[in-house]
């Protein structure tokens, strides 16, 4: 069992700066997120688009927004539940929390903070009959371990940086693979098209352009797809494969968050927010894009400062009989978990004679 | 002074909606569904208007409407997505402009 201060839902940019506003009150966080990297929607749908309205940075890539933040928040030690999706809670008699993922990891907190946007990231999964029944027997829709793939036979679909990558870095790693997108160009970084097509010259991929997988088959497992290329019945043919892998992005979805017994109102968590963004359920929170309340804006922005305001009220929750005043960093300096200390330099008192 | 135009918004549900539309706050067709709220939150727009999500995926029933051409990477989000038909485009690279008075689409399904 995870122990923690505040279970953070969600590690996008609201959840990433929660972990620092909590480390000033000497609170300390985990963060639970379905995706396999910190970041959110910034890291997964568009890294390298820039944002121009976070205050005091005139532009700053999405991406860099959350390694800045990771480097902000790296003194406070946060753990880390990645890839696993936050399924249930329970509420104890002494009002604390457990939250298991559907992986079954337990985290143990007083406070849970859900800043969760638009819900847990899940595979667009592409229109295929049989789909269902032959994920996990030959049908993946995310890579985690990569060498699960050697010497096999690997057919994947898309045309997004995520399909170019993987099918480069199989490349070296299955017994074939084959890549199958629905148009000749693709919508990746230029060197991964480069390098595919390089790859492709050298007979270690397998391209197949304009084409689509219309059916798959295969007795227990997947054994064959059914390519059709250039939208022609009359030029479908059967690849025997090993392994399928669509990779058409993610959608989120609010998920099982939305059965916590919670307020929701279009999509989103109802909360407080004259006072300290706290829920209908005492000591469950909802900070960023997925809360809702009169006037909301779903900005970066406005997360930071729910955040912020959170931390405090999660402090008096914890600590009901400590009375905390609030310290500016630069005048209490920033004091890690690691043992790091940031301050400002004291002013040199010196006399002029 | 701009003009405000009518619009013609089939919902998922296959539910016409007769919709009166601004042409001077740069609003484009994926705004102006969630300004109407004709899906529901967070089922369209996801990406924010990048052309990085197909949420705002619709059908364009009014072909003799002249719409502005399509960038290669609304092209390349729609070659992506699913539900697609010759008549597919992306709502959030529709800015709404006088000349589509009675423009009509129909909601693509959610994905």
């Amino acid at each position: 069992m995870i122990k923690t201060d505040i279970l953070i839902i969600g590690a996008g940019p609201t959840g990433l700066f929660t972990v620092f506003e909590a480390g000033l009150l000497k609170l300390k966080c985990h963060l639970i997120d379905a995706l396999p990297q910190p970041g959110g929607q910034c890291a997964e749908i568009y890294p390298k688009k820039p944002i121009y309205d976070i205050p005091a940075f005139p532009e700053v890539l999405a991406g860099d927004l959350v390694d800045n933040l990771m480097e902000q928040i790296k003194p406070f030690e946060p753990g880390f539940t990645l890839g696993e999706r936050a399924d249930t809670i329970e509420k104890l008699d002494d009002g604390t929390f457990v939250v298991t993922t559907n992986k079954g990891t337990k985290h143990h907190a007083p406070v849970v903070a859900i800043a969760g946007g638009l819900g847990s990231f899940e595979p667009r999964k592409p229109l295929i009959e049989n789909l269902g029944h032959y994920e996990d027997k030959g049908v993946r829709y995310m890579i985690k371990d990569p060498e699960f793939y050697r010497d096999k036979k690997v057919v994947i679909a898309g045309g997004g940086d995520s399909a170019l990558d993987w099918s480069i870095f199989l490349a070296d790693v299955a017994e074939e693979v084959t890549l199958v997108h629905r148009r000749n160009e693709f919508r990746g970084a230029l060197d991964s098209v480069d390098k595919v097509k390089e790859l492709k010259d050298l007979g270690k991929i397998n391209l197949i352009t304009p084409a689509e997988i219309v059916q798959l088959e295969g007795k227990n497992f997947l054994e064959a797809v059914l390519i059709r290329k250039s939208n022609e019945a009359k030029e479908e043919f059967w690849l025997p494969v090993d392994e399928f892998i669509p990779l058409f992005g993610l959608s989120p979805k609010l998920g099982p968050i939305a059965d916590w017994g919670l307020e929701i109102e279009k999509n989103a968590i109802k909360v407080d927010n004259s006072l300290d963004y706290q829920t209908n359920i005492p000591g469950i929170y909802a900070i960023g894009d997925v809360n809702t309340y009169p006037g909301k804006l779903k900005l970066i922005l406005c997360g930071f400062h729910e955040a912020t305001l959170m931390c405090q009220s999660a402090y008096q929750r914890i600590f009901p009989d400590k009375k905390y005043v609030m310290k500016y960093t630069t005048v209490g300096g920033v004091t890690g978990f690691d043992g790091s200390k940031k301050e400002a330099p004291k002013a040199v008192v010196k006399a002029i004679n | 002074m701009n003009p405000d135009i009518n619009i013609i918004i089939t919902d998922r549900e296959g539910q016409k909606h007769e919709v009166v539309a601004p042409t001077d706050m740069n609003m484009n067709i994926m705004e102006l569904v969630r300004s109407y709220e004709l899906a529901p939150e967070g089922t369209i727009g996801v990406c924010g208007g990048m052309a990085m999500c197909a949420s705002c995926q619709c059908y364009i029933l009014t072909p003799q409407i002249e719409l502005p051409e399509m960038q290669d990477d609304e092209e390349a989000m729609l070659s992506e997505a699913f539900y697609t038909k010759e008549n597919s485009r992306l709502g959030c690279q529709i800015q709404l402009t006088p000349e589509m008075e009675g423009l009509a689409i129909e909601l693509a399904p959610e994905s």
